[in-house]
């Protein structure tokens, strides 16, 4: 019997608890699921991890002070002056793409990176907050940054709507990003699993390369989380100073 | 024979720190090629973002141009008009990407472009640590 391949079935949404009050649909999920591990992770990491505190660390302690030392760096070099009143979002962000970067990576669990709509909530979180903060820090003046200096004046006209677009696509450029990441990773890896388990003799060589695709996985999973937490200093940086 | 014997360990000791630190030396020096796949990764995250910040442009410009023609009804206008506009605020994007001006809207040279030089030297320095 041939053996049906279905790369795409580890990405389904499955009710655990289903919950459906005023007939929204809000059931307790998988995905909700492994969003709860992780911050119930990331919590106990950094409150067990600091309790107890001494002064050279121990192992968790100091997992707990380098990624709190890796945020901070972060944040202060990209953030650049008043950044750092937005640390704990950026380190709550970061912490939470990072853990379900990883916990999906873990097998038979899920991804909830993986799915746009989770994505693009917390890149719309970032750009609507950002925005906001960019407007009570600076009124009216906060549309000087849709302004390019040193233009001629008829050419504004059309370089307004292109600076205006660029910005309004960044949520979705960061959601994307995220989001294709890792549903390319997870899908190539059931694809050559799934040749593994048709081809049973030369099996061996896709299993081969899926152990060395899943090495490439972690480095994605801590790289996109990076790249998500890095981008969102940046764009908090534009809204602080408008240069 | 009695007086030998406290000497013994710490003797014992010495040899296997000076060990160890010759193991770290060896693995601090093998492990230069490491930064390789460092940049590899970055080198990869980078190509991943240029790939996306110009298609993810079109797409989201042009379905933007499409809801425009839906609720004024101009069809096929609006649509094209934005297309070539998400064409050109890709482009930008690209362009100040790859130009290392972050992904900041507007073309003033920032003091953005120290920081994240700072930044990459950070980097840099972390992954010598």
């Amino acid at each position: 019997m041939a053996i049906e391949i279905r790369p795409l079935e580890q990405f389904k949404i499955e009710p655990i608890i289903p919950l459906h009050p005023f007939g929204i649909n809000a059931s307790y999920t998988n995905s909700a699921l492994l969003m709860t591990i992780a911050v119930i992770l990331v919590t106990a990491l950094a409150v067990l991890g600091t309790r107890n505190a001494g002064l050279v660390p121990r192992r968790w302690q100091s997992v707990a002070e380098m990624s709190y030392e890796f945020v901070a760096n972060m944040v202060e070099a990209n953030a650049g002056h008043g950044g750092m009143a937005y640390f704990p979002f950026i380190f709550s962000l970061f912490m939470f793409v990072l853990l379900g970067n990883l916990l999906g990576l873990v097998p038979y669990s899920f991804t909830f990176t993986s799915h746009i709509i989770v994505t693009f909530a917390l890149a719309a979180m970032v750009f609507i907050g950002v925005t906001i903060i960019g407007i009570v820090k600076h009124g009216f003046r906060f549309l000087s940054l849709f302004v390019p200096a040193g233009v001629p004046k008829v050419l504004l006209l059309l370089l307004v709507p292109i600076e205006l677009l660029s910005y309004c696509i960044r949520p979705f450029t960061l959601a994307i990003r995220l989001f294709a990441n890792m549903l390319a990773g997870h899908t190539m890896l059931a694809i050559f699993a799934g040749f593994a388990a048709s081809a049973p003799l030369f099996g061996i060589l896709p299993v081969g390369l899926d152990v060395l695709i899943y090495f490439l996985e972690v480095l994605v999973a801590v790289l996109q989380a990076y790249v998500f937490a890095i981008l969102s200093c940046l764009y908090l940086h534009d809204a602080l100073h408008l240069h | 024979m009695t007086s030998g014997d406290p000497e013994e360990p710490l003797r014992e000791l010495q040899r296997r720190i000076e060990g160890a630190q010759r193991a770290l030396d060896a693995r601090k020096t093998k492990s230069a090629p490491r930064d390789d796949t460092g940049s590899f990764g970055s080198a990869l995250a980078l190509a991943w973002r240029i790939g996306i910040e110009l298609v993810g442009a079109i797409a989201v410009a042009t379905a933007l141009g499409w809801a425009i023609d839906r609720w004024a009804g101009t069809r096929p206008w609006g649509m094209i008009v934005m297309f070539f506009l998400g064409v050109a605020a890709g482009m930008v994007n690209v362009w100040r990407t790859i130009t290392g001006m972050g992904s900041a809207v507007g073309y003033r040279q920032t003091k953005a472009d120290q920081t994240n030089a700072g930044a990459a030297a950070q980097d840099q320095r972390d992954d010598e640590d």
